[in-house]
């Protein structure tokens, strides 16, 4: 038995607009670049649409109309969807029709697409929390299903979210997380007593997800037929094959001219021609199956780039100063109590402004500058400080009117940052391989 | 190849650039021939051979004994002869006419010579190129490093000088540009098909260079370079008027004019003008290359604001130095450095931004730096020599 089991990440950052020393001081609006630019969110998030979730939602919905055992995962960050509700609710209403089908499974994350997790615990539950409220308003669910930023997992998150009540977690199934092992079947976190972790087929997923259009790929051009073929052939070896990709996969990554749409529309059809085949959600797959071994992963991962850490993240300096300095304000800007504030302060934790920052490939011109909405490395850090600086501003004016309220930092919970950083400086290389 | 400067006798790129070149050519194994207007003793003859050693890595090099030098213009060139005519009157007396004698001894060396293609850097020199390809049959490569567009800043171009060029690219089989800004304004102004013009960029040659003295400036301020011609080329006026700006967000800063030109004086008033000039040093030329070095180390940052620069090597030389840049967008070099920071010259506003931005950030200084000076290693000639000779056998596969 194969349970094919589909998992979307839906995403898009509030990007920082071209925020100069000019505007310190004197302007407040962090996000809302009107330009024609791709830093202005609602354009993209029309383009993105109009591509992508529009069209791949009504393929979706056709097939989940016309196959009742066809099932699918979402996880949408808390982010995107509140643009959705800004910018653009005709396609919050294709999304919210998806869902009504009941086929559909909705995954917990961080609100803000965050690295919360990574610089304190608190923060993290926080948002967490505000985005399983935003599911239970939007969609009326409560996910039971955990996946971290960017599939970011280490035995530690496992714990924690284990601890937090979700019945399972998300993980990348790459060769040097699983070694031998096979990534189609379920495992236990190691010293966790109940939660399973589910982990990406990468082969598989990237098939789609990178290599579909590559005609160099010796299997291009892809077909359902020929996919479905690598799909049987793991019955007997696996009980689940975990498909998990940007959706942005449809029609954003790979253009409608690919063909990607005529392929998702055929695959299900396919899948199920094969009578050992079926979809299941996370939930259903953890629900119908028992683990195979235990899951050890002591450093952080991530499902990124060829080398799954943090690196595109937390690659180089100015990503550690500029993320340090944002947590590093925490403590501060929870004591306003503003809500406007604590908001904005949390749109700058979404991990893709530190993504803008990396200057790894950046010499080479690679996947990075695509998705760069700045035009250098260098010019996304400018204005992501220039804006720290106003909001530290913001602080000090709040903390002059209120000196009672004053905080001690020593009392903070984003302690965290300093150990984080020691544990890092540790390592040769920058990277964060720390086994904590 | 017919150059017209050449290290140590040189004052600008282009002399750096076919030196990166030539070596890296030899080392391939291509032997060259390089033909160089130089100021000969007069009890010499009136060419000069010299064979290859050590220090020249070229198999034959002929020295033509002539006053052209390096970025030799029609008024310096007159200035030139009034000194000399007293002395020789092998000179012609003026740019024009000697341009005309280089094709001359261009024309002898042609004949007495074997080759196989020819190579011709630079306006100064096209008419030797021209006068070789002509008597010899073999096919000519005229190399664009600079064009009257970019030497005059957009104002009045020498009419004669933009015929010769033209010429020159019409005439020849193949032209190298040095990036895509000088290949764009050859196909715009001299009206060549872009099917015919090559873009190989200039390569560098890495020399790391770490000053360990702190001088008092540099403990007390900030400083911000810049090092070449004071010209309208150069846009020194748009980087004060960004200083200007800087200022009222950072006194502490001071910036440093390295170099001389036509707009010297009218920078200064206006510097002082602006009630800024203490904020300013301006050093002149500095001649000698560990000075210059010692410049660049000090700095916090360099800029190249140029209005139009075909290439431009200095940020990478800065770089060389532990000094990360600001350079114009409008360079050839921003098409392959990525390590620095760009604006657009007329910008001020951003390249105020993006001044105060590395003068504060302490990080990015150093992310710029670290990811400059790796980038720079890679930028040496090996690529764009190899480039150069693959263009020379499809030159003369066509030919057979």
């Amino acid at each position: 038995m194969v349970s094919v089991c589909f998992y979307f990440q839906v995403h898009q950052p509030y990007r920082v607009k071209k925020y100069t020393i000019f505007d310190i001081g004197n302007n407040s609006n962090y996000f809302y670049d009107d330009g024609d630019n791709k830093r202005n969110n609602e354009k993209i998030l029309r383009k993105v649409s109009n591509k992508c979730y529009l069209p791949a939602n009504a393929v979706l919905l056709e097939l989940l109309n016309k196959y009742p055992e066809f099932k699918i995962s979402f996880s949408f960050s808390g982010v995107f969807l509140e643009q959705l509700e800004e910018f653009a609710p005709d396609v919050l209403d294709s999304f919210k029709k998806l869902v009504d089908t009941g086929q559909v499974e909705i995954l917990a994350e961080t609100y803000y697409h965050s690295l919360a997790f990574l610089y304190s615990k608190g923060e993290f539950r926080e948002q967490v929390k505000l985005h399983e409220n935003l599911i239970k308003r939007l969609f009326g669910l409560t996910p039971k299903v955990f996946r971290n930023t960017e599939l970011i997992y280490s035995n530690e998150v496992a714990r924690e979210v284990e601890a937090m009540g979700y019945k399972g977690i998300l993980s990348e199934g790459s060769d040097n997380i699983l070694g031998w092992r096979s990534p189609n079947f379920l495992y236990r976190p190691i010293s966790t007593k109940k939660i399973k972790v589910l982990t990406k087929n990468y082969r598989l997923s990237d098939d789609l997800a990178f290599r579909f259009s590559e005609k160099s790929w010796k299997e291009w051009p892809l077909t359902a037929p020929k996919y479905v073929e690598w799909v049987n052939a793991i019955n007997g070896n696996g009980n689940v094959l975990n498909l998990f990709m940007d959706y942005e996969t449809f029609g954003e990554h790979q253009w409608e001219e690919t063909g990607i749409f005529e392929f998702m529309r055929h695959l299900p059809g396919e899948i199920l021609k094969h009578p050992d085949n079926n979809f299941k959600t996370p939930s259903e797959v953890i629900d119908s199956y028992n683990v195979m071994g235990d899951f050890d992963v002591p450093h952080l991962m991530s499902w990124a780039d060829v080398e799954r850490d943090l690196s595109a993240w937390l690659g180089n300096e100015i990503q550690h100063s500029a993320i340090n300095k944002v947590y590093f304000l925490g403590h501060r800007v929870l004591k306003t109590k503003d809500e406007e504030l604590i908001h904005k302060w949390r749109k700058l934790q979404t991990s893709d402004h530190f993504y803008y920052m990396c200057t790894k490939w950046f010499a080479d011109g690679d996947v990075h500058k695509y998705f760069n909405p700045y035009e250098s490395p260098y010019d996304a850090f400018i204005s992501f400080m220039n804006v720290l600086q106003d909001l530290e501003l913001r602080l000090e004016k709040y903390e002059m009117m209120n000196p009672d309220e004053k905080c001690n930092l020593s009392s903070s919970n984003f302690n965290n940052i300093y150990k984080f950083n020691s544990l890092l400086n540790n390592k040769s290389e920058g990277m964060i391989n720390g086994n904590n | 190849m017919f150059g017209w400067e050449f290290p140590p006798f040189h004052t600008g790129g282009l002399g750096t650039a076919c030196e990166g070149l030539t070596k890296c050519l030899s080392k391939n194994g291509v032997e060259l021939i390089f033909v160089l207007p130089k100021k000969l003793d007069l009890n010499v003859d009136f060419l000069k051979v010299v064979y290859a050693d050590d220090n020249i890595p070229i198999k034959k090099q002929y020295y033509f004994n002539s006053i052209i030098q390096g970025y030799t213009t029609h008024k310096s060139y007159e200035n030139k002869y009034e000194l000399e005519k007293e002395k020789d009157l092998i000179y012609a007396s003026n740019l024009n006419e000697e341009v005309e004698r280089y094709g001359l001894v261009a024309k002898r060396i042609a004949e007495e010579e074997t080759f196989d293609i020819i190579h011709a850097h630079d306006w100064l020199t096209f008419k030797a190129g021209m006068m070789a390809k002509r008597v010899s049959g073999k096919k000519l490569v005229v190399h664009v490093h600079a064009t009257e567009f970019d030497r005059c800043g957009g104002q009045g171009c020498n009419q004669h000088v933009y015929d010769i060029e033209k010429k020159g690219m019409q005439e020849a089989d193949q032209i190298i540009a040095i990036s895509d800004y000088t290949k764009k304004q050859i196909v715009k102004h001299y009206g060549i098909s872009p099917k015919k013009v090559i873009v190989i960029h200039n390569g560098t040659q890495f020399e790391e260079f770490i000053l360990n003295e702190v001088s008092n400036l540099k403990k007390s301020k900030k400083i911000v370079l810049s090092l070449g011609r004071i010209t309208l080329q150069k846009g020194i006026d748009y980087l004060i008027s960004a200083a200007r700006i800087v200022l009222k967000y950072d006194r502490n800063v001071i910036f440093v004019i390295a170099g001389n030109g036509d707009m010297y004086e009218e920078i200064v008033r206006k510097v002082s003008d602006m009630g800024i000039a203490d904020n300013f040093i301006f050093t002149g030329w500095v001649k000698d290359k560990n000075e210059i070095k010692k410049m660049y180390s000090m700095a916090d940052l360099f800029i190249m604001p140029s209005v139009s620069e075909p290439f431009g090597l200095v940020p990478l030389e800065a770089q060389m130095c532990g000094t990360p840049s600001l350079i114009s967008k409008q360079s050839g070099v921003a098409e392959i450095f990525s390590n620095c920071l760009k604006a657009d010259f007329w910008d001020v506003n951003d390249m105020a931004d993006k001044i105060v931005a590395v003068l504060k950030y302490n990080e990015l200084h150093k992310t710029l730096n670290e990811n400059g000076k790796e980038e720079v290693k890679k930028l040496t000639w090996d690529k764009p020599a190899v480039r150069c000779m693959d263009l020379y056998k499809k030159m003369m596969e066509e030919v057979n």
